[in-house]
């Protein structure tokens, strides 16, 4: 390809035995806005942080404008004309667009700086941003105008390949006609716009060519224009369900929880309803920020609600809104968190006092605790789920992270609620102790627990789960039962919101 | 399960109390018969007592990764409300007015702690902060009960309480003293072996785990912070004791003492660690070194660079002892 301004080819990048990158190949043209697409982990972010000199490729070759382009590190990824827009902005709140904008290349006499007000100006009408004031300050505009400041950054610094991780994820409507606007006068300009993101229909709008990465690999490329959604999303997915999964079959009983009209503060989750049977692992599948965790943490108490009412076995319902994590413990609901480090555990505290946390009521006496009992148990559970630990005194934060991840799992089975809200619970850990998990969730759903199952790995949720629901936007699908269920139907409305 | 004994974990909770016998040996070699007389003993057991009784309290709020600036203004409210209630009309030196002026006092700054505590929860504004403005409005607020001068009070029980050599001997120290012993044992129970000190505990080291486990936080806070300011509120009757008067203006800064107390008995302020025994050594370590300075007729200024050295140096130890263990 001659036109390309910037060429990757065969690029490799490895973590340890993790292979992240096996051969990718990328070309991008002057001119033109392209998309790059792949599920969490196909390795676009490393790609990407190559490109811009945070890691260097273990193998591979990259040009830009015809010569041979090895930045060492970002500022030097910066000097040849690449940027990155990230996710979560790098702006200084308490500055001024014009501050913010030339920081980093003041131009001053003496140590006095000069202001650069009119290339400012022309920049942000550039990106037809005539609207924003010089001498607002960011913290007073919104992110999606915060994020148009990024950009105007960028261009100030000659930027000729811009990259944008997911930049539409925490923009509302009117912010992201901005953001495209911006994006097609970059495009008239010459420039080249690198745009990851999981929606579909925004690829569709703005992006002129493609290329889709999975498990490390580039798998296709080619025009968006004449290209079907559908064709994108195989080549996304295109792999089979492997045999890791516990089969043996528990019936399905009574309503267990009922939801209707969930609505979340921030307007995710954006009216949620679902009912959940006794014995049932009903799965969520969706994109990070799709909203998945906020429903169930909304739920448990933990975030808070605008409305909705949830009703457990059938008894009158309750207000969401009023619910604390401590009502709903008592209601015979639990939460297995995400963030195992930063919520999951008290990390300087032992192993035994976190596993008991939730119940201490079971472990006291008018408020005296029973340490003898409380070890007794924890030893107990230890050894149930085969815990690796010298005793039940051991810190948490001296565990490996499928052995924290049990401890999180023992404190929920000896709390022995009906309903389970399961938050990414194999994230991070090893292939054995995610095994270990899959029998243990099915077990429970034998002993009649109902099941609430995050994940952002699909073939966990279609190899585990009896029923599947998918969020897009802050919106659930219907719940239907998994073998109603594709791949390649689950990525569309996760990525479009529609349900074919 | 066979439970194969930490010795690493086992030295960690020693490692203050080895450090205070350290230095008393020191002091003795150094001094010796002055310094280990018994009189001597009896005297540096009650100069700790004030710092200690805070100590206790700020063990929970530095436990539950807080912090409370304004303990030396509440030991001056206390006294000054003690004096108060002592000169009130209609009131005599018996049994009767002391027991309500010390209820008083310690009423007030258990008030005062649980205002804070409502305050960092209901705002959410960082304990620093607003114990940093308690600390003037509460020091404010004694020196408008005390006319902005000490307040003078007749001879009562009070004032016995810090004496060194009790009144029946066979007491050997003095009431102070053995209020502080039994204060040290309920605290250190408290914090150790009720619902109410593991969530401290649980707080201070994760707070996020905290609410996950259905823990209610904000209330949680405001009874420790509570508890603090009681435990100081005695600690103020102590110091009104001491000083015979109330005074408005005594006890400035106390509270960084109080809380280099707590960190050299291995509290940590990023919450999760500490002890009130460790607490209550602590204080033992920074008196016998100003007394033993003392006697060696080492000026001032001398202590005040060993304490200083004394508290970087006991946090150092301390994470060199963590990093040694999660290497291991």
């Amino acid at each position: 390809m001659s036109s390309s301004v910037l060429s990757l080819e065969g690029i490799r990048k490895s973590f340890g035995p993790v292979h992240a990158l096996q051969g990718v190949d990328l070309h991008v043209r002057a001119g033109e806005v392209h998309a790059l697409v792949g599920e969490n982990g196909a390795g676009k972010s490393t790609l990407m942080k190559i490109l811009s000199g945070v890691y260097r490729p273990d193998a591979g070759k990259m040009t830009l404008y015809g010569a041979p382009y090895a930045p060492a590190n970002p500022l030097d990824g910066r000097a040849a004309g690449v940027s990155m827009i990230y996710q979560e902005l790098v702006l200084a709140p308490h500055l001024t667009v014009e501050e913010n904008v030339t920081l980093g290349d003041e131009h001053a006499r003496y140590g006095w700086i000069r202001p650069r007000t009119r290339e400012v100006e022309r920049i942000l009408g550039d990106l037809g941003q005539q609207g924003v004031a010089p001498d607002a300050r960011v913290s007073d505009l919104s992110i999606g105008k915060q994020q148009l400041v990024e950009i105007a950054r960028a261009l100030l610094f000659d930027a000729r390949i811009v990259v944008m991780d997911e930049p539409t994820s925490s923009l509302a409507a009117d912010d992201t006609q901005a953001l495209f606007e911006a994006i097609g006068r970059m495009r008239e300009q010459g420039l080249a716009v690198i745009y990851i993101s999981h929606f579909l229909e925004e690829v569709q709008e703005v992006c002129d060519r493609y290329t889709v990465l999975r498990d490390g690999k580039m798998i296709s490329t080619g025009r968006v224009m004449g290209t079907p959604v559908s064709r994108i999303i195989e080549d996304m997915v295109g792999r089979s369900v492997d045999e890791l999964f516990p089969s043996g079959d528990h019936a399905l009983g009574d309503p267990l929880l009922d939801v209707s009209g969930l609505q979340g503060r921030r307007g995710v989750p954006a009216n949620v309803c679902f009912t959940l049977r006794r014995g049932e692992i009903m799965g969520i599948a969706g994109l990070v920020g799709a909203g998945r965790s906020e429903t169930v943490r909304t739920l448990f108490g933990l975030d808070s609600a605008r409305s909705g009412a949830l009703s457990i076995r059938g008894r009158e319902a309750l207000r969401v809104a009023w619910m604390t994590p401590r009502a709903a413990l008592d209601h015979g609901l639990d939460l297995l968190s995400e963030n195992r480090k930063e919520e999951g555990l008290a990390l300087n505290l032992s192993l035994v006092f976190n596993l008991t946390l939730s119940d201490l009521r079971r472990y006291s006496r008018a408020g005296f605790l029973q340490l003898g009992k409380e070890r007794r148990d924890g030893a107990r559970w230890v050894d149930a789920l085969r815990i690796r630990a010298g005793s039940v005194e051991q810190r948490a934060d001296e565990l490996s992270g499928g052995n924290q991840q049990k401890v999180c799992l023992a404190r929920l089975l000896q709390q022995d609620n009906d309903i389970l809200f399961l938050d990414e619970p194999t994230r991070g850990i090893d292939i054995g102790s995610k095994a270990e998990i899959y029998k243990l969730v099915h077990r429970l759903a034998q002993q009649g627990k109902a099941i609430v199952m995050i994940s952002s790995y699909l073939p966990e949720l279609l190899g585990v789960c009896d029923t599947l629901g998918v969020m897009h936007k802050g919106r659930l699908s219907a719940v239907r039962p998994v073998p109603e269920w594709t791949e390649h139907r689950i990525m569309q409305f996760a990525t479009s919101g529609y349900d074919a | 399960m066979k439970k194969p004994r930490n010795y690493k974990a086992m030295l960690s909770e020693i490692g203050p109390l080895l450090g205070l016998i350290f230095v008393f040996a020191l002091f003795a070699a150094l001094t010796p018969s002055a310094f280990t007389s018994f009189y001597n003993v009896k005297t540096i057991l009650t100069q700790s007592v004030i710092i200690g009784i805070a100590a206790f309290g700020t063990t929970f709020i530095i436990v539950s990764e807080g912090i409370d600036l304004s303990v030396g203004s509440q030991i001056a409210l206390t006294t000054v409300i003690v004096a108060a209630v002592l000169n009130l009309p209609g009131g005599d030196p018996g049994i009767f007015w002391p027991l309500l002026a010390l209820a008083a006092g310690v009423l007030a700054c258990t008030g005062v702690g649980a205002f804070n505590g409502f305050v960092i929860t209901k705002f959410r504004i960082v304990p620093f902060i607003v114990t940093l403005g308690s600390m003037q409005i509460v020091r404010g607020i004694a020196k408008w009960i005390g006319k902005e001068q000490t307040v003078p009070t007749p001879d009562n029980w009070l004032t016995n309480l810090m004496l060194i050599d009790p009144s029946p001997s066979w007491l050997l120290f003095g009431p102070g003293v053995w209020l502080a012993l039994a204060l040290l044992v309920v605290s250190a129970a408290l914090l150790k072996y009720t619902v109410l000190g593991r969530y401290t505990f649980a707080i201070g080291s994760n707070e996020q785990t905290a609410r996950l486990c259905g823990v209610k936080v904000d209330r949680m806070k405001i009874v420790i912070y509570g508890l603090g300011g009681l435990l100081t509120g005695v600690a103020g009757v102590m110091q009104y004791s001491y000083l015979t008067v109330g005074d408005p203006t005594t006890a400035v800064g106390l509270e960084l003492d109080i809380i280099a107390a707590v960190v050299i008995g291995g509290g940590s302020l990023s919450g999760g660690e500490g002890s009130v025994v460790g607490s209550i050594v602590g204080a033992l370590i920074m008196a016998v070194l100003r007394n033993g300075s003392n006697m060696l007729g080492l000026p001032n200024y001398v202590q005040e660079i060993i304490i200083g050295a004394i508290i970087v140096g006991a946090v150092l130890i301390d994470q060199q002892k963590h990093r040694l263990r999660t290497a291991g």
